[in-house]
């Protein structure tokens, strides 16, 4: 039996100068790297897939099988690229994981690439966020100064140099093809799969990409085993994770619990709906998951059981919004997002959120008219499929999801603007001047 | 279409600004472009964290800037302002000493985004993607910054400003202009936007150590644990 909430990764966040070698070591860091480096590589790539970590980015891909890709017979140099451009709406869990403990990262670098017989790693972190970029760039000087990186690790023989590079502003980043163009000095636009990246990836060479939290994950399965890790979640989701609360909770913040919690446990956590209010809906798993309402408040938050429910479990970011939302507000600046951060690259994705969002601004605005609904989901089933990457399904996620489940509200956009419908300055945590008039 | 006009999408198409040639850009810059061109396997991989580095120089990307690192990486300098021009955080025109960003996704937009970004354009009379006229601050819509539990957040020079109102803002902007020190909620403190882009290009500025390890929202979860007893059941428990 597990407890409601199991903090590994979030454990020292709060220790006193968390992201010193110092403080990480006292609680235990660079232990599990110790102990991979008296097994082999392939012992380890074992003991990680047989602990089931699944790929904390969105897409939940079992990590070990992602590392076993891996063609070791392939003459080129083998690279792993931690994926940490986290810029998903709703999502902020791999930034404070750099900000506070940065050497759970390092540690986890270090024994990813070792089992996968890299030894050059990247960090591509978002360059919006200075402070988690310094920290890191910190504790990868600490651990060269410690003999943690660069020429036979620890005595074992074993290199590895990691570089730490900030991206520019660019949510597509996060998608992995993308991500190698960008770290290749590019544009980042996605590239065709296949071939996969663990084929061809980083200068066609074999490649994996991974995001924060799974490689952040790895140094505790190596320190504890994977029977412990395996002991925690569910059928087919394994361990613990980070879910991310954010909005109209009393306490949103960061909770890292076991696979199988349920939306309405992690919202008691919160605190509950702010005070005087009652849930409307929620993302899952950031804005590109579909939206859920109060009668999914007991589904599992589980890979396999959002995906039951015609959702996903993506980033496990929660935003949760009451009663007082506009749901096309939200549904249009989601999509003023998407429009903004495509690519460019396929037609349907760069022309089409360019066009959802002309026609909801006027749904917003109340001047929509009779078939505007029809057309909104014509135009995301022109999207959908048609695009080279998930970002385009993530555009169009946001808007069926909002129709299916409040078409009336979308309606009345036939008539009458959303600000009227819903005052605006009702959702704000501050006293603000009614909105609407200059909108 | 019954009615609606749809428009296309030409809104962004300026490229670099290339009447503008004043440049900061000096043996010493070129040789720190050099070096991070050195850092890796393939020079051109450091093309984005020179972009970065020749913004912290010119306080945007200038066409000298553009030149020399198509010179060092061996680029043509068309590939060059592709690249700038494709990302949001390479500016085409000068930004101010202080970089201002207001968050208006969703989810701070909701819950007081817009009126806070109202209440930063109505202070500092400027909008979005404009610089004061005395060079001291300039003025960004962000999408979000991966501070949710945070919201509403606005940024300064990339570091955070969480849980921010319009009092605070009005309160952050006064003091920046009267030139106090300034500590972000969680970060170092604020200095000027072209030094930490000069961090961005992987130039340390050794300031890690200041500032918290995490922000309230952030050890919610953990604090909750740690007063319930309750944990990972990890052989190794060590709290």
């Amino acid at each position: 039996m597990t407890d409601l909430l199991s903090p590994v990764l979030t454990r020292n966040w709060g220790h006193d100068r968390s992201w010193t070698l110092d403080s990480y070591r006292s609680d235990g860091g660079y232990e599990g790297l110790r102990k991979a480096l008296t097994m082999t590589p392939e012992e380890v790539v074992t003991e990680v897939k047989d602990a089931q970590l699944r790929g904390r980015g969105g897409a939940g891909f079992p990590t070990g099988t992602k590392w076993s890709f891996v063609p070791q017979d392939n003459p080129n140099p083998k690279y792993l690229v931690v994926n940490g451009d986290e810029s998903e709406p709703g999502t902020c869990k791999d930034i404070p994981l750099l900000m506070a403990s940065p050497h759970t990262l390092v540690e986890g670098i270090i024994i990813s690439a070792y089992a996968i017989h890299c030894h050059t790693a990247f960090v591509y972190i978002r360059g919006e966020v200075v402070h988690p970029i310094r920290r890191m760039q910190r504790a990868v000087e600490e651990a060269y100064e410690a003999g943690l990186l660069g020429e036979n690790i620890l005595g074992s023989g074993y290199d590895l140099d990691i570089v730490v590079h900030a991206g520019a502003g660019a949510y597509i980043c996060g998608e992995e093809t993308a991500l190698l163009n960008s770290l290749e000095g590019k544009r980042g636009q996605p590239r065709l799969r296949p071939p996969f990246p663990a084929v061809a990836g980083l200068y066609a060479s074999p490649t994996v990409v991974n995001n924060v939290e799974s490689i952040a994950s790895v140094p505790s399965i190596l320190r504890n085993g994977k029977d412990w890790y395996a002991g925690m979640g569910t059928e087919k989701s394994k361990g613990f994770t980070i879910y991310s609360l954010s909005g109209h909770v009393a306490n949103p913040g960061q909770f890292e619990a076991p696979l199988g919690i349920t939306m309405r446990q992690l919202i008691d956590l919160a605190g509950g709906i702010r005070s005087g209010h009652e849930l409307k809906f929620f993302t899952p798993g950031g804005s590109s998951t579909p939206i859920l309402t109060a009668e999914h408040l007991d589904v599992v938050m589980d890979f396999e059981s959002l995906a039951a429910v015609g959702t996903m479990l993506g980033t496990k970011a929660m935003q949760i919004f009451d009663e007082t939302v506009s749901v096309v507000r939200t549904t249009l600046r989601w999509v003023e997002f998407y429009k903004h951060e495509s690519c460019g690259k396929c037609t349907p994705c760069r022309e089409g959120t360019w066009w959802l969002v002309q026609l909801l601004t006027k749904l917003e605005a109340g001047q929509g008219q009779e078939g505007d609904i029809e057309k909104l989901l014509s135009i995301c089933d022109d999207i959908t499929g048609k695009s080279f990457c998930t970002l385009a399904e993530g555009a169009v996620a946001c808007v069926t999801s909002a129709v299916k489940h409040f078409r009336d509200e979308f309606e009345i956009g036939y008539h009458t603007p959303a600000w009227e419908h819903l005052p605006y300055e009702k959702s704000a945590l501050f006293a603000v001047a009614p909105q609407g008039a200059a909108a | 279409m019954s009615g609606h006009e749809f428009e296309t999408y030409f809104e962004h198409s300026g490229g670099i600004d290339t009447t503008d040639t004043a440049t900061a850009i000096d043996e010493t810059t070129i040789a720190e472009l050099k070096q991070l061109a050195g850092r890796y396997p393939h020079p051109p991989s450091a093309l984005l964290p020179m972009l970065h580095l020749v913004q912290s120089v010119d306080g945007r990307v200038s066409p000298r800037g553009v030149e020399v690192c198509a010179e060092i990486l061996g680029l043509t300098e068309a590939q060059v302002s592709g690249v700038a021009t494709f990302y949001t955080m390479y500016k085409r025109h000068p930004a101010g000493k202080h970089h201002l960003g207001v968050c208006t996704t969703a989810l701070c937009a909701v819950m007081g985004g817009d009126a806070l970004l109202q209440t930063v354009e109505d202070k500092l009379g400027i909008k979005p993607d404009e610089t004061t006229s005395d060079g001291l601050f300039s003025l960004e819509r962000v999408e979000c910054n991966a501070a949710c539990d945070f919201a509403p957040v606005m940024m300064v020079n990339w570091e955070f400003m969480d849980n921010m109102t319009p009092d605070k803002a009005i309160a952050l902007l006064d003091d920046l202009a009267a030139g106090k020190e300034v500590h972000p909620t969680r970060g170092a403190a604020l200095t000027s936007w072209k030094d930490n882009e000069r961090v961005l290009a992987g130039f340390n500025d050794g300031r890690a150590d200041e500032g918290v390890s995490a922000g309230e929202a952030s050890l919610r979860g953990v604090e909750i644990a740690r007063e319930r007893g309750w944990t990972a059941g990890a052989p190794d428990e060590r709290n």
